[in-house]
């Protein structure tokens, strides 16, 4: 590239704030290691699993319990989310007359943008005790499972949506030209074509499960027990982290980074996997 | 046929459970949040704890925090991608490390950059439980989108006036300032708009980095409360603050609503000037 | 300094103290006779990537004098024309080898001042270029970047290159509007006047009508032939009658079949057409192949 001397000073600037941008995920990575440091300095990795149970200013640290309740949650609204998400984006794009669609689809993208707060605010007020006549009390896992679906529908709707405008249409015409209906069109060919893109939306609204910490906070009881039925009180990873961290000091806190570095693994994982589907090639 | 007409039932059923419930959702907080709705309810501090007077300190704060987030992170994701897009090849090592980077940040879940800005901003740097700590915590989980919607109004804009510029002798950086930027504003702008609408929605991120304080913060070096954690305290903390949540909830949804009109309304008018005919 | 415009258009000269090149009303120059070469191409050959597009081609580019290069389609012209002002630089994996020497001074030198030698040797695309601003803007934007900044100096240019162009009377009560909003024809003469405003020893022109309306394209055409005598142009063209009627030399492009181009005759423009030396070019200018 011939580069003035002004352009030449401009990217070397450019680069630096680059840098500066990419270095901030190393910063956070580091000061989570940093910060965990003190606890994982003394208490192996395995005891985070087979300690009794979570009480952190007894020096006992078992995970185990807000692992399956974020995992559990994550399962359960991404079972939820998925049918109805992919619903929505086929009624959005084969189902509905334009107008609909449109309307439809601009409600679905506002509610992406609510804040979970909001999200966790109504479901306490209206949720919880709609839960609780049926089976007191009304925060349990069930209702964390609900919100949690409600949140990540929007994301799992938007990116099938995306995947599907980018079938190719002579797919489309040509399946209608052989003459099938509307829902073997879609269960052929539509889906089929858009799998990659849908797997990635799937990975994506898990991951956004998993992170979710405000609105499953506010409904989900917070309880830190091992979940064995729907209607259990559950308390997260996340959830734990943004309840316990306004008093925490010293191993405890350390500790907390930790299940912060275990979120974040499980993360890297899911989105990892995300991308490797994404990237698939198609074999149809 | 029947599977036809099954799935035809289906689809039309979840749709109708799906809108069905966000308008639910909706009209609770449109029917419960606009009672308590007035220009006194904007103004005025909070009393009581929050239970009555109104948002108006809190306001305030979330404008404070939203200022320092987006005045920091703007200019930096502006040159990021302003490199990204201009000076660097696709395929080169130093623009795929980049790009990693932000993808994972982008994936960062909001309590672990609580967890991050407590510790680095708030205890290394020592700004302690204030709107900058609160903000620049913020504005690092912004630079993604900044970033990738800033990189993608760039790339739309059309390359003949990069090949045109340079075959009249100017130089890139004049190419950018004269021709490209300005035909790339609406596109980060609603980048830009889209960064504060994410950022307007955060809780996590804040609760151990700006503080709770609810009263009008004196500085950027105070406290200050944000409307999504003031939402969050009086459903949470406050026996009776039901009503002034709704509300503040409201207040909330507006502000997105018309954040997130101003973005659509500017990526549109993009889309209608990045086609220049000749 | 006193600015008088004669309306009989004889400015007074006093930007540019080269007496070759007056800012003096555009019409055309006398034919060139024993010209020297200005540009001298020797054995340029061009890969993109692992693809040639170029092969060995030695010409030279004489001085005032317009140089058409014909030919059909892919044959490397447009490539070409890209070495000459360095825009293959912009162009990834692309690799050049050979000379081109331009007044003189390694074309190809690495340390040479790209930005100045695009000054000197501006270019004009298929497809007009305006920028999104106003006519003036268009005019000052380069010309600021290279130094000038009197606001009186950038007038008087304007004025002079889009009275060059024959734009002058067209655009001058609507300065200030949108370049977009001029007719293609409009706004390929206006990026004529723009490299114009440069005051360049060469005009490259990558088929400068080939997007236009026949109309447009006339007036663009005219303009061309007034250069001859004060600019030295090189002008790529798939019109062979508009080669004809302009051009003093043609040099003759065709595809060999690697897929590379080549050069297959270059001479005057009357020798190409009338008495071409090699049977390929008599084929094509004859309309029996391309």
């Amino acid at each position: 590239m011939s580069l003035s001397r002004a352009d030449r000073q401009l990217v070397t600037l450019l680069r630096g704030c680059a840098l500066l941008a990419a270095a901030i995920v190393l910063l956070i990575l580091l000061f989570l290691v940093k910060e965990s440091w003190p606890v994982l300095r003394h208490v192996a990795l395995t005891r985070f699993v087979s300690d009794a149970s979570w009480h952190p200013m007894d020096g006992l640290y078992k995970l185990t319990p807000m692992l399956s309740a974020t995992l559990y949650s994550t399962l359960g609204a991404v079972l939820l989310a998925t049918p109805l998400g992919i619903a929505s984006a086929l009624f959005s794009r084969y189902y509905a007359p334009s107008l609909l669609a449109g309307c439809y689809r601009r409600l679905i993208e506002l509610l992406a943008g609510i804040p979970s707060v909001v999200y966790g605010f109504w479901g306490l007020i209206t949720l919880v005790p709609l839960i609780g006549r049926l089976h007191p009390p009304g925060v349990s896992l069930l209702t964390g499972i609900l919100v949690l679906t409600l949140m990540i529908l929007p994301t799992v709707a938007l990116t099938v949506d995306a995947a599907l405008a980018a079938v190719p249409i002579a797919y489309l015409r040509g399946a209608a030209a052989l003459g099938l209906s509307r829902w073997g069109l879609i269960s052929g060919v539509a889906l089929p074509a858009a799998r990659s893109g849908i797997i990635a939306g799937i990975m994506l609204a898990a991951g956004r499960a998993i992170g979710e910490t405000m609105a499953v906070l506010m409904v989900a009881g917070n309880v830190v027990q091992q979940p064995l039925g729907l209607f259990d009180s559950v308390r997260t990873l996340t959830s734990n982290i943004a309840l316990e961290m306004a008093y925490a000091t010293g191993d405890h806190r350390a500790a907390l980074f930790v299940s912060g570095l275990a979120l974040m693994s499980t993360l890297l994982v899911v989105v990892g996997t995300a991308e490797l589907l994404s990237r698939e090639p198609q074999h149809d | 046929m029947t599977k036809n007409s099954l799935a035809t039932g289906l689809i039309w059923l979840a749709a109708i459970l799906v809108s069905g419930v966000f308008f639910w959702l909706l009209s609770d907080i449109l029917i419960h949040g606009l009672p308590h709705l007035s220009w006194s309810f904007l103004a005025e501090a909070p009393r009581n704890a929050g239970r009555s007077g109104g948002i108006g300190s809190i306001i305030v704060s979330t404008v404070l925090i939203l200022a320092v987030a987006m005045v920091t992170a703007a200019p930096l994701s502006l040159a990021t991608a302003v490199l990204l897009s201009e000076f660097t090849r696709y395929d080169s090592v130093f623009g795929r490390l980049v790009r990693s980077s932000l993808d994972v940040l982008a994936g960062v879940p909001s309590i672990v950059f609580g967890l991050f800005g407590n510790a680095f901003f708030c205890i290394y740097l020592d700004l302690g439980f204030s709107i900058l700590s609160g903000g620049l915590t913020l504005a690092c989980m912004v630079l993604p989108i900044l970033i990738r919607t800033a990189e993608e109004g760039l790339q739309a804009t059309p390359n003949d006036y990069r090949l045109a510029a340079a075959a009249l002798g100017m130089s890139r950086s004049a190419a950018l300032v004269h021709l490209l930027l300005p035909t790339a504003i609406p596109a980060l702008v609603a980048g830009l708009m889209l960064g504060i609408g994410r950022a307007v929605a955060e809780t996590a991120a804040l609760i151990f980095t700006s503080g709770y304080v609810d009263r009008m913060p004196d500085s950027l070096f105070d406290s200050g409360r944000a409307l999504s954690v003031h939402i969050y305290d009086l459903s949470m903390n406050v026996a009776g603050g039901d009503a002034s949540a709704f509300s503040s909830a409201l207040v909330l949804i507006l502000l997105l609503l018309i954040i997130n009109s101003i973005a659509m309304g500017l990526a549109k008018h993009w889309l209608h000037r990045g086609v220049v005919t000749a | 300094m006193n600015l008088i415009i004669n309306p009989k258009k004889e400015p007074i000269d006093k930007t540019h103290k080269d007496e070759a090149y007056t800012l003096g009303p555009l019409q055309a120059g006398p034919p060139c006779c024993e010209p020297e070469p200005l540009i001298r191409v020797d054995k340029l050959s061009l890969h993109y990537g692992k693809k040639p597009a170029l092969e060995n081609v030695s010409l030279d580019i004489y001085k005032r004098c317009i140089t058409a290069l014909i030919g059909p389609s892919g044959c490397g012209k447009t490539s070409f024309l890209s070495v000459l002002n360095r825009m293959t630089d912009m162009i990834p994996d692309c690799r050049v080898s050979g000379n081109v020497h331009f007044d003189g001074r390694d074309l190809r030198h690495p340390a040479l001042d790209v930005q100045g030698l695009r000054r000197d040797i501006g270019m004009i695309f298929q497809k007009p270029v305006p920028f999104p601003l106003s006519i003036r803007r268009n005019i000052e934007l380069p010309l600021r970047e290279h130094g000038m900044s009197k606001q009186a100096d950038l007038n008087e240019v304007m004025q002079q290159v889009l009275q060059d162009v024959g734009l002058w009377d067209e655009v001058k009560d609507r300065l200030e509007s949108s370049a977009l909003a001029l007719s293609g024809g409009q706004q390929q003469r206006l990026c004529i006047a723009r490299a114009l405003a440069l005051k360049p020893k060469v005009l490259l022109m990558d088929e400068p009508c080939s997007a236009l309306d026949p109309i447009s394209s006339g007036v663009v055409e005219d303009l061309v032939q007034r250069l001859r005598g004060k600019y030295t142009v090189v002008i790529v063209t798939h019109n062979l009658a508009q080669a004809r009627r302009i051009a003093n030399y043609a040099g003759f492009f065709w595809i060999k079949d690697q897929r590379a181009g080549c050069l297959i005759e270059f001479g005057r423009c009357k020798q190409i057409f009338e008495a071409p030396a090699h049977e390929l070019t008599a084929a094509y200018v004859n309309g029996n192949r391309g």
